[in-house]
This record gives C-alpha cells, sequence and structure tokens, in this order.
C-alpha cells in the first residue's frame, strides 16, 4: 500500500538530489564556512563588536536606507510595472528594457555616475543643491544609490503577477458598484500584494549587502555615512578576518530575522486571500452587492 | 573588481601569449596605480636579461588594491615578486613565512627602489592661501582626502599631519591627535580611493585641497590640464616609500630566485631610477635625481620609521580599531 502519488513527469529523486547538492554548495558552504569562522570568537565577543558605537551607527544607516529604498521601489516600482503592463505606448518595449539595466551595470560604475550627477556642480545636483537638498556624499545619496540598484527588483516580480489580474475583473467590480478606489484597495491591490512583498524583501535583501555603488556616494563618514559593509572591508584592511565575520554574521542574522518576519506577512496575505472568495465574487462584495 | 580582471587578464595573457616563446615566467603582484610604471620597466628588464644570459623572460603583471594583492598571494597567488605600496603589507607576508622577516635588508634604501611625497593640490591661484598643514585645520577650508583607514594614500596623509603637529614647538601626541579632529572635520566626505578623490576635487569641483601623492599631479596635469591647479608642498611631508620583496616560496618552488631577484636589483640601476622618474616618482640615485630636478623640488620630508618607528607600530597605533582615529570619532 504504497502512498506514493503518480507524477507525469519522472526523475523527482535526482532532480531534488540536484537541487540539495546545488544549494549547498552554492549557499550553505560559504555560510557555514561563515558561521564556522565566526564561531572562533565566543557570542559575547561578536555582540560587543557589533554594539559598538561605530557599528551601531552603521547598521542604522544600512539596514535605513535599504527599508526606504525597498519602500520608495515598492510604491513606484508598482506603478512602473502597472503602467508597462496594462497600457500600450510607443517605445514600451525599449523602457521595458531599461528596467533591467541596474541589473547589468557594475555596481561601481552605477555610484561614480550617480555621484557625479548629484555632486553640487552635477546636471542634477547644480538646481537641487540651491535648494538646501544635499545628496551626493549624505545618507540620502546612499538611499538613492540603493533605490537605483533595487529597482528591477520589485518591477519585474510585480509584472507578471498583474499581467495574471484579467481587466474583466475590474470591470465586473465596477459594473457592481465598486468605485475606482474600491476595486484598486478591494480588488486589485489584495491579489498583488504578496508579490509586491517579494519585490520588497528582494529589493531590501539587495540592498544590505551592497557595496560597489554606495562607497562612491555615500561619503563614508563615521557614525553618519558608514555602511556596514565598509567596516567589514575596514576590518579586512586591518587582516581582522574574525572581526569581518563576526559583523557578517550579525548582519546575516538580521537580515533572516527580517526576511522572515516579510514572508511569513506574505504568507498570511497569500493564505488570507485563499481562503477568501475568488476575485469576482470580491469585485461584488466590494461594491456592496448581494451575491 | 579590477582584482578581478587583473587575474583574468593574467590568465588570457599565459594562455595566448608569452609562455611558448619564453623560457622564464614571472609574476609581479603590484598596487593599482603601478601599472604604467611595471609596463614601462618590464620591456627594459627584458631586453637586459636577454643580453646578459640569453634567456627569454616573460613578466606577468597583476595589479590591485594593495592589501587585497597581499591577501591573494598569502592565499596562494604565486607571485614571484610583490612590489607593493605599503610596508606592512609585506610584513604581513613576512608573519606568514612567505617573505623573509629581514626583507628590508636585502635590497639597498629599504627594499623600495623610489620614493614620493604627500603633497597639496589647490585650485588654480591657490585662492585660500593654502601653505601648509595649519592651512587645513582652518575654519571653512574643504579638504578632499580618500578615506584615512581604510587606504594607504588616506593613511599617508593622516600620519603626515600627524607628523607636522608633534614637530610644532610644545608639540605631542595629545595636541596632534586634537589637530587631526580639528582637519578631519573639514573633510566633507572621505573618498573611496585615490582616484576617487582626484575625481571628487577636479571634476566635481568640491573642496579647496587634495592631498595625495606628488606623483599623482602628473598624473592630474594630463588629464585636467596643467592650468587647472597647483602643487603646494608642506614644510613637512611624508617620503612614501614602495617597497618590493621576493616571495621565497614561490621562487623556490618555481626556481626562478635567480631571475627574480635580478628583476628586482634592476630597479636600481640607472634604467630603472629613469624608469621611476619619468613616472614621476623620487629615485634613489643622485645623480638621475638632479638630472629630473625640475620635476622633484626639494621638500623636507620624514620616513614612517623615523617618526612612527616603522609602518606596523604606525598602524596599529592609529588605524587598528579603537586607533587613534577611532578615538577622533568617538563621541565626547
Amino acid at each position: 500500500m504504497s502512498r506514493k502519488t503518480h507524477r507525469v513527469l519522472p526523475g523527482f529523486g535526482l532532480a531534488l538530489g540536484y537541487t540539495l547538492v546545488y544549494l549547498s554548495l552554492l549557499i550553505l558552504l560559504p555560510l557555514g564556512g561563515l558561521i564556522l569562522k565566526a564561531s572562533e570568537l565566543g557570542f559575547a565577543q561578536i555582540i560587543d563588536i557589533a554594539l559598538g558605537e561605530r557599528s551601531l551607527a552603521a547598521f542604522r544607516v544600512t539596514f535605513g536606507a535599504s527599508f526606504l529604498a525597498a519602500t520608495v521601489n515598492a510604491f513606484f516600482g508598482l506603478i512602473v510595472a502597472w503602467i508597462l503592463v496594462r497600457y500600450p505606448f510607443p517605445g514600451k518595449r525599449f523602457v521595458d528594457a531599461l528596467v533591467d539595466l541596474p541589473f547589468a551595470l557594475p555596481t561601481a560604475v552605477a555610484g561614480i555616475t550617480l555621484a557625479t550627477l548629484y555632486a553640487g556642480n552635477g546636471w542634477l545636483g547644480r538646481f537641487i543643491e540651491p535648494l538646501g537638498i544635499k545628496v551626493a556624499y549624505t545618507p540620502l545619496g546612499i538611499v538613492v544609490a540603493l533605490t537605483f540598484i533595487t529597482l528591477p527588483f520589485v518591477v519585474r516580480t510585480l509584472q507578471p503577477v498583474i499581467e495574471d489580474i484579467e481587466t474583466e475583473v475590474e470591470e465586473a467590480a465596477a459594473s457592481l458598484g465598486a468605485s475606482r478606489w474600491q476595486t484598486f484597495a478591494r480588488v486589485i491591490f489584495p491579489a498583488i500584494f504578496p508579490a509586491l512583498l517579494t519585490g520588497f524583501a528582494l529589493a531590501f535583501a539587495r540592498a544590505i549587502g551592497e557595496y560597489g555603488s554606495v562607497i562612491f556616494i555615500a561619503g563614508n563618514l563615521p557614525l553618519i555615512s558608514e555602511i556596514v559593509p565598509l567596516l567589514i572591508i575596514s576590518k579586512l584592511e586591518q587582516y581582522d578576518v574574525l572581526g569581518a565575520t563576526a559583523l557578517a554574521v550579525v548582519m546575516l542574522a538580521l537580515s533572516f530575522i527580517l526576511l522572515l518576519a516579510v514572508n511569513l506577512l506574505q504568507w498570511w496575505a497569500a493564505n488570507r486571500h485563499k481562503n477568501d472568495e475568488p476575485l469576482e465574487v470580491a469585485a461584488g462584495k466590494a461594491s456592496g452587492a448581494t451575491v | 573588481m579590477k582584482n578581478f580582471s587583473a587575474y583574468v587578464s593574467v590568465l588570457l595573457l599565459g594562455m595566448f601569449a608569452g609562455s611558448a616563446l619564453a623560457d622564464v615566467t614571472l609574476l609581479n603582484a603590484s598596487y593599482d596605480v603601478a601599472r604604467d610604471v611595471y609596463k614601462d620597466f618590464n620591456p627594459l628588464f627584458q631586453k637586459h636579461w636577454k643580453a646578459k644570459t640569453g634567456e627569454n623572460i616573460e613578466i606577468k603583471q597583476s595589479h590591485g588594491g594593495s592589501t587585497k594583492q597581499v591577501r591573494a598571494v598569502a592565499d596562494g597567488l604565486e607571485a614571484d615578486v610583490v612590489t607593493m605600496n605599503q610596508a606592512n603589507d609585506i610584513e604581513f607576508l613576512a608573519d606568514k613565512g612567505l617573505v623573509t622577516k629581514d626583507w628590508t635588508k636585502k635590497f639597498p634604501n629599504n627594499a623600495s627602489p623610489y620614493t614620493s611625497a604627500m603633497v597639496f593640490i589647490v585650485r588654480k591661484g591657490n585662492p585660500k592661501g593654502i601653505k601648509d598643514w595649519n592651512d587645513l585645520a582652518a575654519p571653512g577650508t574643504q579638504i578632499i582626502i580618500p578615506h584615512p583607514k581604510n587606504t594607504g594614500n588616506g593613511r599617508n596623509t593622516y600620519l603626515s599631519a600627524w607628523a607636522w603637529a608633534l614637530r610644532q614647538p610644545g608639540g605631542n601626541d595629545a595636541k596632534a591627535q586634537e589637530f587631526l579632529g580639528k582637519l578631519l572635520k573639514n573633510a566633507p566626505l572621505f573618498a573611496a580611493g585615490g582616484r576617487d578623490a582626484t575625481t571628487t576635487f577636479m571634476q566635481r569641483r568640491m573642496g579647496d585641497v587634495l592631498i595625495t601623492f606628488e606623483s599623482e599631479a602628473e598624473m592630474i596635469a594630463k588629464e585636467f590640464g596643467k592650468g587647472e591647479f597647483e602643487v603646494v608642498y608642506p614644510s613637512l611631508t611624508m617620503q612614501t616609500e614602495f617597497p618590493v620583496a621576493l616571495v621565497e616560496k614561490v621562487v623556490d618552488k618555481k626556481g626562478t630566485r635567480t631571475q627574480a631577484t635580478a628583476y628586482l636589483e634592476y630597479l636600481w640601476s640607472k634604467e630603472g631610477q629613469e624608469n621611476a622618474a619619468q613616472n614621476y616618482l623620487r629615485p634613489r640615485d643622485a645623480e638621475i635625481l638632479k638630472k629630473y630636478s625640475s620635476f622633484f623640488p626639494p621638500v623636507k620630508t620624514f620616513t614612517v620609521d623615523d617618526v612612527f618607528g616603522g609602518a606596523n607600530k604606525a598602524f596599529a597605533t592609529h588605524f587598528k580599531d579603537g586607533g587613534s582615529f577611532d578615538q577622533i570619532y568617538q563621541s565626547k
């Protein structure tokens, strides 16, 4: 009485084995090495390194700027994705391809370009600095660099999901009397919310680890615009590999906790949605009509 | 990134170019901006070696940040020789047993074939009248320097200012640290590296003064034009050394000790010294220094050994975590 389920495609065992080996080699092995190295330090020492005044400030800058960048992208990325999916316009394919550029550009190039643009005599800097807004060499510059780097994550996760929502659903909601806002808030948003969270989480995670672009625009002043990866490099400059791994492990743990939280939130949102009614019913409810 | 592309180019060179022709191949692991110096020097040595021994020698170059390069060598990059811009990087290899402990004695002049000095680059006409280190700490002056803790260039600047403050009447460590505190307050940013600082100062037009190597001034002239800036020599500044060493473990394994030693010794030859001078690095050879005296105005310098008791000690006191630089940034 084997309860083996029948699958259409063969090779599950092989594929699973391959997946495990692949993930182990690529992710678990380096991370394991990192944690093993850090374990040469005691827990107390690691905490000590992480809670130093400079490190604390750097953690605040790194996580704060990453969070802001991911939030900005969640909002504007949603708009971009919506426009790219829903509206035909000339040059759409070109614009669509532009979205991927931050992936392809070497991050150092991005950082140098942004610093040049936003410096006091740059194309953008010369207009905004007289208004008292300084971007290059301030924490705001870090946010700008991270927003640039992480833009594709939100757009690319949202696009397929928005494509899946048929316009008929909106029309149904409208014909049942839902206002535009109700249609968006009660029908469309719940459907894309899980994907939006995924995009946010990806962008956030990518931003935390970013080094190449940030150092060229941050200014790197202690307590003000130092990011954690810079402190790690600084420790490596001193041949202090242990200290560097300690910081890396703390960063990893914090990122893991935050990503886990986002994933739980996403799971909750997706499930709530699943247990809910199908879209058409939601459309009806949004309008207050009885089905 | 640069490091990586250097490896790749070294690999590609090895695969497609020389190996078939060369009797011996040497790898020189070097710091970033040394490209020009060794690009010109290597053919000189190849010619010299061919004439002397009849042997075809090929020299590959690997360039990157000094500390990164040294770590690569420690991790197994098979460089026969290391030519660096900081003594403490070679000390690290000595600690690892790859380089002999008394490497500074193996070649003349503290094993540094040429030197440079930290100088000020100011805007044309020197509008702020910057002459010496105390002018950099004056209120309202902005200085552009690379990160003093993470870059060799920045560390040299920091130590130069410190040494100057020490040598002032009544100068001591506490006063020097206070002076550095004031000076660093005038830095609106710490650039990622030497070239980034140059771009920030010259192209983005930030700051009143850039502190960098004398040899960089000529690079700036080539890139941005001579009329754009002036070089100011402070009353005292650091003589920066560019130490070289044989990687004992590698040359023994590859059997290249003779050639590698000759390669480094050739840096002190007339040709080697002249090549350094042409790249705006101060040659050790007095005669050649005189010949190129228009490049190298007299300047009063100190060495890290004189004032700080060696590169390692200077690093430990000032740039390790909790050192004098970090103390400046502890909140009061």
